[in-house]
């Protein structure tokens, strides 16, 4: 095994080391903590929560990358009795060892029976048989159409396969699966109790007295346990999404697909954050030609239509990599500086309504007595940009950021659709989308790889909007004059 | 006034001539025409010739920004940045990769992109401001709270499902109007009238959020508690202040959109088949047609600021706090 660190890979952990390390300095500054607090009081905010750790831990699953020593890919008895035989020819082997093309990820180690479990082509959800008819040989010489059985999906089975025998199967493995959750649930409200031990443990949480609204959080956990521990019940044995045409499964796809979207999500705000903070505060401290530079820049970015300029750079970027192949040494290497790069151009067409948001709101604090107090007593331009008109206008960023994330996993589909987002080989919500569109219209129509995209984009989305609601109500000093609004 | 719409064009001027750059920049410098070639000509084993001769064909032959064979002005007019970029200027596109004239394509293409972006357009906006003005009324009481919720909701769901499912469902499903296709006159009915339906459902979310906001902001404001204080009905403080005094930056942020609804949208077009100017740029994406994505690029940026201008225009119109500087 040879770890491989992918760039996105070293900075999305570089982002959740980044996130810990504030963590540790807002809980520190009771002023910082104020808003986050109220974000914690948000019943709404605390349901999305757990949903949205779990996509990032799956996408952080998704970050450890390595490639597998070959011939060891595949462990099976005749290559373990082989390498016993002759313990020396393999061990010299190792020292010169070749290692797959092939990138995996932990979480494709952990996957790995779903990864493996190909069939032939399309089959429907919790399936036992093919989606379409073959000419299956009888034993008896005779060639006849059917749906044949499938390789893994409920393989186990014996015939005949009724409703009523995998119905029976069903619910055993999805029973297991639900206890295994539950037991799992257990864990998470044990730690929930530890962490309030001093507020009074378990009865403190079941008051919902604590800094964290713990009981949407706990009862949303609970559901997305019993999910998980239901549908990883019935992967082990059959494809709980269904196959797509290829014969790939598709929870398996799903899941891969998060780490994409996260990437997407994230990076690019990492990109458009400096960007946005220096020209639009420096714009509007500064004032004078900075200003009108900075405005001739975004007026002139934001004038090209957005999908067009990252369709261009895209495509120029496509030219790029067809004609430096030899730069990269796998596959999976090529797409990821496609996704870095497909962050950057993003980040390029949407830092501006940051910036412009910031530059309004310099203009406003450079006015204000402690800004006029810190130049009179000789602080710097930098000093006071820094220290004080970037700081004080942190919950513009803050609010910015979170509302930006599910707009950006949206494009991110769009863009993939149109062909100028992700690379082919690269696992995301779009390009799944994309191999699907024609599905509807086959007949019986293929319903589930479209619907496994959408859904699992919908409960990403959806977690994220209303995660960045909260947000914005706890960050916003106008929300407080809105009158009724919440 | 009018020199103000002078310094204005002026300046509108300057950026289309840094889009023109940045453009130029993008598409060849970045890259060589060679590189161009070889993507276009398809495989990695194209000859020299072929090269050769794509670029003299599509008028790629010559320096960048200075050529010293010719003479006279013809050595900054017979470069590439003159021929291609320049020439923008006066909408001269030049041709696209099957030699069809990329104006003419332009101006044939209007009037479909058109017949679907407008009605979008204006029966989105009214329904938005609709739900957002019945939602800023009700506030905080559970009609507001759920209407929220089902903003976010429909904010969350990507635009393809709109389009995937609503053609699975009207158009398969029911069979009630065709599932693609375009026709002229009164027979286009027919072919918009599902992609209409998906486009203003696709934008009610978030249209209804923005509005919604846009009317709260306006409630908070301190004519409308001396409003409520005189003892105006709450519905007479709605229809007669707020909406009023809210109608501003709604006018004026539809002045700015409206230009750009030349675009076309670009999925919904290539979607259900509409020959647009959204699925024309498409298809150039997609079959990698420098010469038009460039076109679009231009074309869309003029629209842009055509857009900014007639906003700064609306607002002296509509606003008397608003003077030409």
């Amino acid at each position: 095994m040879k770890v491989v660190l992918l760039w996105s890979d070293i900075l999305l952990w570089g982002l959740v080391l980044a996130a810990l390390l504030l963590t540790v300095q807002v809980r520190r500054r009771e002023h910082l903590a104020v808003p986050w607090r109220r974000v914690g009081q948000s019943r709404v905010a605390m349901v999305c929560l757990p949903m949205l750790l779990f996509f990032v831990v799956v996408g952080l699953l998704d970050s450890l990358h390595y490639r597998p020593q070959l011939g060891r890919a595949v462990p099976s008895d005749a290559v373990a009795n082989a390498n016993a035989a002759n313990g020396n020819a393999a061990n010299a082997s190792k020292a010169t060892a070749a290692y797959s093309v092939e990138v995996l990820s932990v979480l494709d180690h952990i996957l790995s029976p779903l990864r493996a479990s190909r069939e032939r082509t399309y089959s429907a959800p919790l399936a036992t048989h093919a989606h379409v008819k073959e000419s299956v040989d009888r034993p008896d010489g005779s060639t006849v159409r059917e749906y044949p059985r499938l390789a893994h999906g409920g393989a186990r089975l014996s015939e005949p396969i009724g409703l009523r025998t995998q119905g029976v199967d069903l619910i055993e493995r999805g029973a297991v699966g639900a206890l295994v959750g539950t037991l799992g649930w257990i864990v998470l409200v044990l730690g929930a109790v530890w962490l309030e031990r001093d507020k009074g443990g378990f009865s403190a949480i079941r008051r919902d007295e604590c800094t964290l609204r713990w009981r949407s959080a706990l009862a949303a956990s609970l559901v997305l346990c019993m999910v998980v521990g239901v549908a990883g019940g019935w992967a082990l044995e059959y494809h709980v999404l269904g196959t797509d045409k290829v014969g790939q499964d598709v929870l398996y796809l799903s899941l891969k697909s998060v780490r994409t979207a996260l990437v997407i999500g994230t990076l690019t705000t990492v990109v458009m954050l400096p960007l946005a903070l220096g020209l639009g505060i420096a714009a509007g401290y500064l004032q004078g030609w900075v200003d009108d530079l900075v405005q001739f820049v975004y007026t002139t970015l934001n004038s090209i239509p957005s999908v067009l300029l990252i369709a261009a750079a895209v495509l120029l970027m496509q030219v790029f990599i067809d004609g430096h192949a030899d730069l990269f040494q796998t596959t999976a290497e090529r797409a990821d500086l496609r996704l870095l790069f497909l962050c950057l151009i993003l980040a390029l067409t949407s830092w501006t309504g940051l910036a412009r948001l910031l530059r309004a709101e310099s203009l406003k604090l450079r006015e204000l007595e402690y800004v006029q107090a810190a130049r009179a007593l000789g602080v710097s331009a930098w000093g006071i940009m820094v220290g004080h008109i970037a700081r004080n206008a942190m919950h513009l960023v803050i609010i910015t950021l979170a509302m930006e994330f599910s707009g950006l996993v949206l494009a991110e589909a769009v863009l993939s659709y149109i062909g100028v987002g992700v690379d082919p080989s690269m696992i995301s919500f779009g390009s799944m989308i994309n191999a699907a569109r024609l599905e509807l219209s086959r007949e019986p129509a293929v319903w589930w790889s479209l619907a496994a995209a959408f859904s699992f984009m919908f409960v990403l989305v959806l977690a994220a909007n209303l995660l960045a609601d909260a947000v914005r109500d706890a960050f916003d000093p106008r929300v407080a004059h809105l009158g009724g609004a919440r | 006034m009018t020199g103000y719409l002078l310094r204005r064009l002026g300046y509108a001027l300057v950026i289309l001539l840094a889009v023109n750059l940045l453009t130029f920049a993008l598409f060849f410098v970045v890259n060589s025409p060679d590189d161009m070639a070889r993507m276009q000509l398809g495989s990695k084993r194209v000859t020299p010739e072929a090269i050769e001769r794509w670029k003299q064909e599509k008028g790629y032959d010559k320096p960048r920004w200075y050529n010293p064979d010719a003479s006279g002005i013809e050595r900054l007019t017979s470069t590439i940045f003159f021929e291609k970029s320049v020439r923008l200027f006066l909408f001269e596109f030049g041709n696209d990769v099957d030699g069809r004239s990329i104006r003419g394509e332009i101006l044939d293409r209007a009037g479909p992109s058109l017949a679907l972006a407008v009605p979008v357009f204006f029966v989105g906006l009214a329904l938005n401001v609709t739900f957002a003005l019945a939602m800023a009324l009700f506030r905080a009481s559970v009609l507001d709270l759920w209407g929220v919720v089902v903003c976010i909701a429909l904010m969350s769901i990507s635009s393809l499902f709109y389009i995937i499912s609503g053609q699975y469902l009207v158009s398969k499903a029911f069979a009630l109007v065709p599932i693609s296709g375009f026709s002229g006159g009164w027979d286009a009915l027919r072919f918009l009238a599902l992609p209409i339906l998906v486009g203003v459902g696709a934008g009610i979310g978030s249209g209804t959020r923005f509005y919604r906001t846009l009317f709260l902001e306006e409630m908070g404001r301190d004519y409308v508690r001396t409003a409520r204080a005189k003892g105006l009905a709450e519905m007479t403080v709605m229809f007669r202040h707020v909406l009023r005094n809210a109608l501003i930056p709604i006018l004026t942020g539809v002045v700015a959109v409206i230009p750009t609804l030349f675009m076309g949208s670009l999925i919904a077009e290539s979607f259900f088949g509409i020959p647009g100017l959204g699925s024309y740029t498409i298809d150039a994406i997609q079959s990698q047609d420098f010469s038009v994505v460039r076109s679009m690029v231009y074309l869309g940026s003029v629209l842009y600021i055509v857009g900014l201008v007639l906003t700064d225009i609306s607002y002296t119109l509509v606003d008397p706090r608003v003077r030409f500087e």
